[in-house]
């Protein structure tokens, strides 16, 4: 592992590579309220209380006004703060990255993902590629993975990642490569064996996604999983044409999630009803159920230009670049 | 109770009336999804392994354990009897202590973990001390690649010291490796 000196140089390099990227491509950079009246709606993010109101789980609800307010290409990069998330990729306390494009959908911003990735893997390593050391992965009960499933697994997919699993390989992640964009339909019905699309049951498709997924995800290239459920749209516009799925993609690099986009929601009755259903399922489940930011449902009102989106996990980059195994090694001050 | 976020490893749960510690634990969420609190987790009693997994939401039960603290008084075949200051006595398995039995000393302070009944593990002081009984001198000349050597305490437990420590000093120990720590006092010559 490299020293802290190392990791800081790093990161430094990271951040003035972000922002000379953005500047090149006329957006703004931009900085909204960390302590907020109310934290965004999501049915499995939890916010720290700060006075009398929240610590920000994300910039997406103050970002939007500002493009509803005619700011078109907008970034910030800042501290976000999600209760109850330690782990290996998960600390409560993170750095995010968020751009926001009026005028664009989902996939033209994965367009400009891949072109700011290798941007900055350029400036930060002087290469497009950069290795990762594959560990185990703990899995749950019964799905674990074993000698057994290996010799199940169907040669041309899961073999080698299974393999790459079980031994701890290190594998080059090449951003050049081609990337691939799997459906969440068709990866699903591949590694899962069902259509989460068609009958959405969310436990199962968590416990999928995690377990029988994600670890048969392909390492050594950028991997894009797209057009998730209806269900779990959290705040992306459904698919024109496709009314079962919504225009949202997550991005993996060597089976890190990285990033996730969408097409945004811009219209306002749809947005409020979701926000209602949000407060009710997270009251079911024995969550704080938060108030509705009514300054962002009215600025909707208003319009919202058409945008997409995408929100990006800072620390879990710098522990990529830097070929670390968990934030642990990449952030010298951590909560216990 | 427990709940899922209390999950951490060297936590000792109950699963179905019996006594777990979580070796292994890891936290994950897929993006946007509940959290998952994945455990792998062994059975105090049996030794076995389970591996589970959470969700926010689950309950976990704390396991029924007792700690009592007592002195130890003697062996008697493969048990170790101890005593608390009613001289109530339990008898502890050798297979319970593990390497812990060569560390024992007469009237040692120890805390027993007892689950319905039966003792499933001992806790000692961190550090005990022990007279070498065993080792051969150590040689000058060969320090470059061999800086320890093998000496035996009495049940004649191997430990790796330092080469100046000679027959009849006494060393420290900690407990929970099983290795030599500090040398305590000089034998007499």
């Amino acid at each position: 592992m490299p020293g802290f000196k190392h990791i800081l140089e790093l990161r430094t390099s990271l951040f003035s590579a972000i922002r000379k990227f953005f500047r090149e491509r006329n957006y703004l950079e931009v900085e909204t309220p960390v302590m907020v009246h109310t934290p965004a709606l999501e049915l499995h993010i939890d916010a720290f209380r700060a006075g009398a109101g929240f610590l920000r789980t994300s910039p997406e609800l103050h970002m939007k006004r500002l493009l509803a307010a005619g700011c078109e290409r907008i970034f910030q990069i800042g501290k976000c703060f999600r209760a109850g998330e330690r782990g290996k990729l998960h600390n409560p306390e993170f750095t995010m990255l968020e751009w926001y494009r009026a005028n664009a959908d989902y996939m033209d911003i994965l367009v400009e993902t891949r072109e700011l990735l290798k941007y900055i893997a350029k400036a930060c390593l002087g290469k497009l590629s950069f290795e990762r050391t594959i560990i185990p992965r703990l899995h749950g009960g019964r799905r674990a993975p074993s000698r057994r499933n290996l010799g199940n697994a169907r040669p041309q997919n899961g073999q080698a990642s299974l393999r790459a699993t079980l031994q701890g390989n290190n594998t080059i992640v090449a951003l050049e490569k081609e990337w691939k964009i799997f459906s969440v339909e068709e990866i699903f019905k591949k590694h899962a064996g069902w259509n989460p699309v068609e009958n959405f049951d969310e436990k199962r498709f968590d416990d999928d996604l995690v377990n029988r997924v994600e670890p048969n995800l392909p390492k050594d290239f950028p991997v894009v999983l797209k057009d998730y459920p209806a269900e779990n749209a959290a705040l992306a516009r459904l698919k024109e044409g496709d009314r079962r799925v919504a225009e949202r993609w997550e991005l993996y690099l060597g089976g890190v999630e990285i990033a996730n986009a969408f097409s945004e929601l811009t219209d306002a009755v749809e947005q409020r009803k979701r926000f209602e259903e949000c407060v009710r399922d997270r009251t079911l489940r024995g969550a704080e159920a938060y108030e509705l930011d009514e300054d962002f449902l009215s600025a909707l009102e208003l319009g919202m230009p058409p945008s997409a989106g995408v929100a990006l996990g800072l620390d879990r980059l710098v522990m990529l670049l830097a070929g670390a195994r968990s934030l642990d090694d990449v952030l010298p001050f951590r909560q216990p | 109770m427990f709940s899922a976020s209390d999950l951490r490893k060297g936590l000792r749960v109950e699963i179905d009336g019996a006594p777990y510690i979580i070796s292994e634990f890891s936290f994950v969420k897929p993006g946007k999804g509940a959290s998952i609190y994945n455990c792998k987790m062994k059975n105090l009693v049996t030794g076995g392994t389970l591996a589970k997994s959470y969700r926010s939401n689950d309950k976990i039960d704390e396991p029924r354990l007792e700690e009592r603290t007592m002195r130890y008084s003697y062996q008697e075949a493969d048990h170790y009897v101890f005593m608390d200051k009613n001289f109530e006595q339990i008898n502890v398995g050798a297979d319970v202590l593990g390497d812990n039995r060569f560390f024992l000393t007469e009237d040692m302070e120890v805390e027993i973990l007892i689950h319905n009944g039966r003792p499933i593990g001992v806790d000692l002081p961190t550090f005990v001390e022990k007279e070498i009984k065993e080792t051969e001198p150590g040689f000058r000349g060969n320090t470059a690649t061999n800086v320890t050597k093998s000496a035996k305490i009495e049940g004649g437990y191997e430990i790796q010291v330092p080469l100046f420590i000679n027959q009849g000093d006494v060393v420290k120990i900690d407990t929970r490796t099983g290795g030599y720590a500090d040398r305590v006092r000089v034998a007499k010559s």
